[in-house]
C-alpha cells in the first residue's frame, strides 16, 4: 500500500487534533495555525486526487479488523475532489472574513471559533471519506453542533434565536437519520456500505424487505433534507445565513449543507445502488421537491428587503437544483448534481463574503434601500458580487451556466419525456427568477447616489431611543495593504475557481464521472 | 391573519425585537427598565379589547395547528408500527442479520482481549466511531462555553449587584449543614466508585463514558456542598483545558497509530494482556481513562458554566 493511501486518515486525525489544540492557543495564533494546517490538508488532498485519478480508488481499513467487522474509509476521485474544493473554500472564507470575525466575536473567544472550525473540518472530511453509515451519523452530529456553534458565536440576540431554531430542526433531522440507520441495520445486519449494499440488492425484491427499506430511505431523506434546506424545510435559512458572521455564513451555506447532500447521495448510490434507487418513489418526490425549491426559493428571495436574506433564499433555490439533478437520475444527472454542488459552493461563499463589505460603506446596513451605489463606493467588493451574481443567474463562462447546461443535457439524455419537459421548464423559470432578483440587486448597487441612510443603523437606533451614541459612523476603517491582500487573494481564488468551473467544465465533469464510475 | 408561529417560521416576526442587539440597553438603570415595562403594560391594558380579539383569533388557528400536528404524529406512528411489525422478530433465527454480531460475541475476547464485549466493540472493532463520539462531547462543551462564558458581549452590566446578592443568599450552600455532612461521606465513595467503573471497563459493564459521568456527578455534589471557592483551588480553566487537551490528543494519536499500523499491515506492539486482569484489552484501558477524564471535565464544565458563566476562578482565559 502506498504511503499516499494514509492521507485520508491523516486529514481526519489531524483536524481533530488541531481542534483540540486550538483551545490552548491565542486567537491570532489559532488563526495562523489553522491556515497553515489547512494548507497542508489541501496539499494532501491534491495528492490523493492525483493518486486516485491515476491508480483508481482504494479502501482503507481503520484498525486491524477488515470490512464487515471494523470501520473503513474509502477514497476515490469524487471524494478527493469534493474534499479539496471544500478545504479551499474553508480557507478562503476564514481569510476573507477575518476582518469581521474580529469585530463580531469577543476577543477571548476567537480561539474557540477556530476549535469549532477545525472540528467541522474533521467532520466534513469524515463524512466525505466514510464507507460506513454509522460513522456518517457520528460525524453528522459533530457537524450539527459545530454549525450551531459558529452561528451563535456572534452573540447578538438574533443569532441566538436563529441558532436555537437551526438546532431544533437539525436535531430533528439527526434523529430521523438515526432512525433510518437503525432500520437499515436491523434489516441488513451491517453498517458498512458495501456489505449493506450487497444484502439490500439481494433481498430488496422480497416482500419482507421492500417496505422497511423504502421507509428507512424515506426517513433518511427527510432527515438530511431538513438539514440541507430542501423546499418545505427551508424556512430556517434566511435567519441562519443572514445574521451569522460572514465566514460562518459562507461556510454554512457552501459546505455544511453540501456535506449533508453528499452523504445522502452516497447512501443512494453506494448503499441502495442506482438500479434500485431509480425505481423508488423517493426519487420522483425529491425531483418534484427540488423543482419546487428552485421556484419558491427564488420567489421568497425576490420579496426580501435585505441583501443577505435574499442571498440566503437563493441558496434554497440552488439546493433545489442539486436535488433535481439527483432526481433526474442516470450518470449524467448525478454528475450534474455533483457539479452543481461545487459550482454553488464556490459562488455562494463568494457572495456571502462580499455583502458585508458592501454594507460596510452603506452605514452598516444590509437593506437594499441603503445599499444604493455601494458597488461604486467599494469597487472591489462590487466586482466580486458581480461575478457571483452572474454565475448564479447562469451567464456563460461562469460556473452556474455550466451547471445548468449539464442539467439540461442530463434531462435530454433520460428517456422520460415528462422529466425532460419538467426540467426544462423549471430551468427556464428559475433562471428568469434568478435574473430578476440578482440583476435588480446589481442595478441597485451600481446606480449612483447614496441610499436612504446617511447614518448607520446602530446610530439610528441610538437616535430613536435618545441614547448617546458611542457607535462609530461605520465599520469601515482605513485598510492597510496587507488587509486588502487578505481580502483580495482569497476572493480572487474563488473567482478563479468559478471561471475554471465555467470555462473548463468538461474536464471537471470528466473527473466527476470517473469518480462516479469508481463508486460502484 | 397568519398565526404568530407561522410568521416565526417564515422569519417575518422577530421575537427578539424587544431585546436589543447591543449590550447597551442593559446599561440602563433597572429602574428605567421597570418604568418602561410598566408603561408597556399600561398600554396593553388600555387596548384590552383588541388584545382579547387577537388572542381569540390565535386560539382558533392554534387549534387547527394542534389538530394537524396530532394527525401527522399519529400517522407517522402508525406507519412505523406497521413497518416494524414486518421486521424479523427479536431473537428469531435471522442468518443474514447476525453475521457481524456473532463474530463479535464468539471471537471478541481473543481478538480484543476484553471480557466486556461492548467495550471491545466500541473501542476496538469500531473505534473510529467512538473517536468521533468523544469529540462530540468536547464540541458540546465548546459550544456551551461560547454561549455562556462571560465576556464583554454577554455580561449584563448593571446587574452586578443582583448577581452578588444571588450568590450570597441563594447559592450560599456553605451554611447548609445537611448537605455538607452528607457530602463528606458521599463524595469520596462516589469518586472511588467512578474510578472503579472507569478502570474496569474492559472486564465488566462500565468504561469511560459511564465512569466519567459518575466522577463528574461527584464533582458537582462536592461543589454544591462546599462552594466554588474550594473547587477553584484545584480545578481551574487551565487544568480543565490541559486535561481535555492531553486526553483527546492521546486518544487521537493512539487510535491514529492503531489505524495506521492496521491498514498498512504492520505490527502495533500493543500487548493484549491476560483477559480479566486490570491491565488487559490492549488500548481499551488507557482510552477509557482518556474518555472518562473528558466526560468528567465536560460535565463539571457544564455545571460551572450554567451556574456562574465561567470555569475555574478567574474570569480570564487560559493564556491571558
Amino acid at each position: 500500500m502506498d504511503f499516499i493511501c494514509n492521507f485520508p486518515l491523516f486529514t481526519i486525525v489531524l483536524s481533530l487534533f488541531s481542534g483540540v489544540l486550538c483551545t490552548m492557543l491565542k486567537g491570532r495564533t489559532a488563526k495562523y495555525y489553522t491556515l497553515l494546517y489547512e494548507a497542508a490538508l489541501i496539499a494532501m488532498l491534491a495528492a490523493v486526487l492525483v493518486y486516485t485519478s491515476v491508480n483508481g480508488d482504494f479502501t482503507y481499513v481503520m484498525g486491524e479488523f477488515p470490512a464487515p467487522w471494523g470501520n473503513e474509509i474509502r477514497a476515490g476521485v469524487l471524494e478527493a475532489l469534493m474534499a479539496m474544493c471544500f478545504m479551499i473554500i474553508m480557507m478562503c472564507s476564514i481569510l476573507a472574513g477575518w476582518k469581521f470575525l474580529v469585530i463580531d466575536i469577543d476577543e477571548t473567544k476567537i480561539n474557540l471559533y477556530f476549535v469549532l472550525i477545525n472540528l467541522m473540518t474533521a467532520a466534513l472530511m469524515a463524512m466525505i471519506w466514510t464507507n460506513d453509515i454509522f460513522t456518517g451519523y457520528v460525524f453528522l452530529e459533530i457537524l450539527t453542533l459545530t454549525s450551531c456553534g459558529i452561528l451563535i458565536v456572534r452573540e447578538i440576540g438574533r443569532t441566538t434565536l436563529a441558532a436555537v431554531r437551526y438546532m431544533c430542526l437539525n436535531l430533528l433531522g439527526s434523529g430521523l437519520f438515526l432512525l433510518g440507520v437503525v432500520l437499515l441495520y436491523d434489516i441488513t445486519g451491517h453498517l458498512l456500505m458495501v456489505p449493506m449494499h450487497a444484502t439490500i440488492a439481494e433481498i430488496f425484491y422480497s416482500d419482507a424487505a421492500m417496505k422497511p427499506v423504502t421507509l428507512a430511505l424515506g426517513v433518511l431523506t427527510i432527515g438530511l433534507s431538513i438539514k440541507s434546506g430542501l423546499f418545505p424545510f427551508n424556512f430556517w435559512m434566511p435567519d441562519t445565513y443572514g445574521w451569522a458572521t460572514p465566514t460562518s455564513a459562507a461556510v454554512l451555506s457552501a459546505l455544511v449543507s453540501k456535506a449533508y447532500i453528499f452523504l445522502l447521495f452516497k447512501i443512494y448510490y453506494r448503499v441502495v445502488g442506482p438500479q434500485i434507487f431509480e425505481t423508488l418513489p423517493i426519487r420522483k418526490i425529491i425531483f418534484i421537491l427540488g423543482i419546487m425549491s428552485m421556484i419558491f426559493g427564488s420567489i421568497s428571495a425576490m420579496r426580501k428587503k435585505s441583501i443577505n436574506r435574499m442571498v440566503a433564499f437563493s441558496s434554497a433555490a440552488q439546493i433545489g437544483y442539486i436535488y433535481m439533478g439527483i432526481g433526474i437520475g442516470g450518470t449524467l444527472g448525478y454528475a450534474a448534481a455533483m457539479f452543481q454542488i461545487l459550482a454553488h459552493a464556490f459562488t455562494k461563499s463568494l457572495l456571502f463574503l462580499t455583502t458585508p463589505r458592501l454594507a460596510e460603506v452603506s452605514g452598516d446596513s444590509l437593506l437594499f434601500k441603503n445599499l444604493q451605489g455601494s458597488g461604486l463606493r467599494r469597487k472591489d467588493a462590487g466586482l466580486y458580487f458581480l461575478v457571483g451574481a452572474l454565475s448564479m443567474v447562469g451567464i456563460p463562462i461562469f460556473a452556474g451556466f455550466s451547471a445548468k447546461l449539464f442539467f439540461a443535457l442530463a434531462a435530454a439524455d433520460s428517456d422520460n419525456l415528462r422529466i425532460l419537459f419538467l426540467t426544462m421548464t423549471a430551468l427556464a423559470i428559475s433562471s428568469v427568477l434568478n435574473a430578476m432578483y440578482f440583476i435588480r440587486t446589481l442595478i441597485r448597487i451600481y446606480s449612483s447616489g447614496r441610499g436612504g441612510a446617511d447614518i448607520s443603523a446602530p446610530q439610528q437606533f441610538a437616535h430613536m431611543h435618545n441614547l448617546e451614541s458611542d457607535v462609530p459612523d461605520s465599520r469601515e476603517r482605513v485598510e492597510t495593504m496587507a488587509g486588502h491582500l487578505e481580502y483580495w487573494i482569497p476572493m480572487l481564488i474563488l473567482v478563479a475557481a468559478n471561471l475554471i468551473l465555467g470555462l473548463n467544465s468538461s474536464a471537471v465533469a470528466d473527473l466527476i464521472q470517473r469518480g462516479l464510475m469508481m463508486f460502484d | 391573519m397568519k398565526n404568530a408561529f407561522q410568521r416565526w417560521l417564515d422569519g417575518d416576526i422577530d421575537l427578539m425585537a424587544n431585546i436589543s442587539d447591543a449590550a447597551r440597553e442593559h446599561d440602563h438603570a433597572r429602574a428605567d427598565i421597570k418604568e418602561r415595562d410598566k408603561k408597556i403594560a399600561r398600554e396593553i391594558d388600555s387596548r384590552r379589547e383588541t388584545v382579547l380579539m387577537i388572542a381569540r383569533e390565535r386560539e382558533g388557528l392554534k387549534m387547527v395547528y394542534d389538530v394537524i400536528a396530532v394527525i401527522c404524529c399519529v400517522l407517522v406512528i402508525l406507519v412505523f408500527m406497521y413497518i416494524i411489525a414486518q421486521l424479523p422478530l427479536y431473537g428469531a433465527e435471522n442468518v443474514r442479520a447476525t453475521t457481524v454480531a456473532e463474530r463479535y460475541i464468539e471471537h471478541g475476547l481473543e481478538e480484543t482481549g476484553a471480557i466486556n464485549i461492548v467495550s471491545g466493540m466500541i473501542l476496538d472493532y469500531r473505534a473510529f466511531d467512538t473517536l468521533g463520539e468523544s469529540h462530540v462531547l468536547f464540541t458540546a462543551l465548546i459550544c456551551v462555553m461560547i454561549l455562556l462564558r462571560v465576556d464583554s458581549k454577554n455580561q449584563r452590566k448593571g446587574f452586578e449587584d443582583y448577581y452578588a446578592t444571588m450568590r450570597e443568599t441563594y447559592f450560599a450552600s456553605e451554611k447548609d449543614t445537611i448537605l455538607r455532612t452528607i457530602g463528606i461521606f458521599l463524595v469520596p465513595c462516589i469518586f472511588v466508585y467512578g474510578i472503579y467503573v472507569l478502570l474496569n471497563g474492559q472486564n465488566s459493564p462500565g468504561g469511560g463514558f459511564s465512569g466519567g459521568a459518575i466522577m463528574g456527578a461527584a464533582m458537582i455534589i462536592f461543589t454544591s456542598a462546599f462552594g466554588f471557592d474550594r473547587v477553584d483551588r484545584f480545578f481551574t480553566l487551565k487544568l480543565q483545558t490541559y486535561v481535555t487537551f492531553v486526553a483527546l490528543s492521546f486518544y487521537s494519536f493512539a487510535k491514529g497509530y492503531v489505524f495506521f499500523t492496521g491498514a498498512n499491515g504492520l505490527e502495533n506492539h500493543i500487548p493484549k494482556g491476560t483477559p480479566g486482569a486490570i491491565l488487559s484489552g490492549g488500548l481499551i484501558l488507557p482510552l477509557d481513562v482518556a474518555v472518562g477524564l473528558v466526560v468528567a471535565c465536560t460535565m463539571f464544565g457544564f455545571y460551572s458554566l450554567f451556574r456562574r458563566g465561567q470555569i475555574g476562578g478567574s474570569l480570564g482565559r487560559i493564556n491571558s
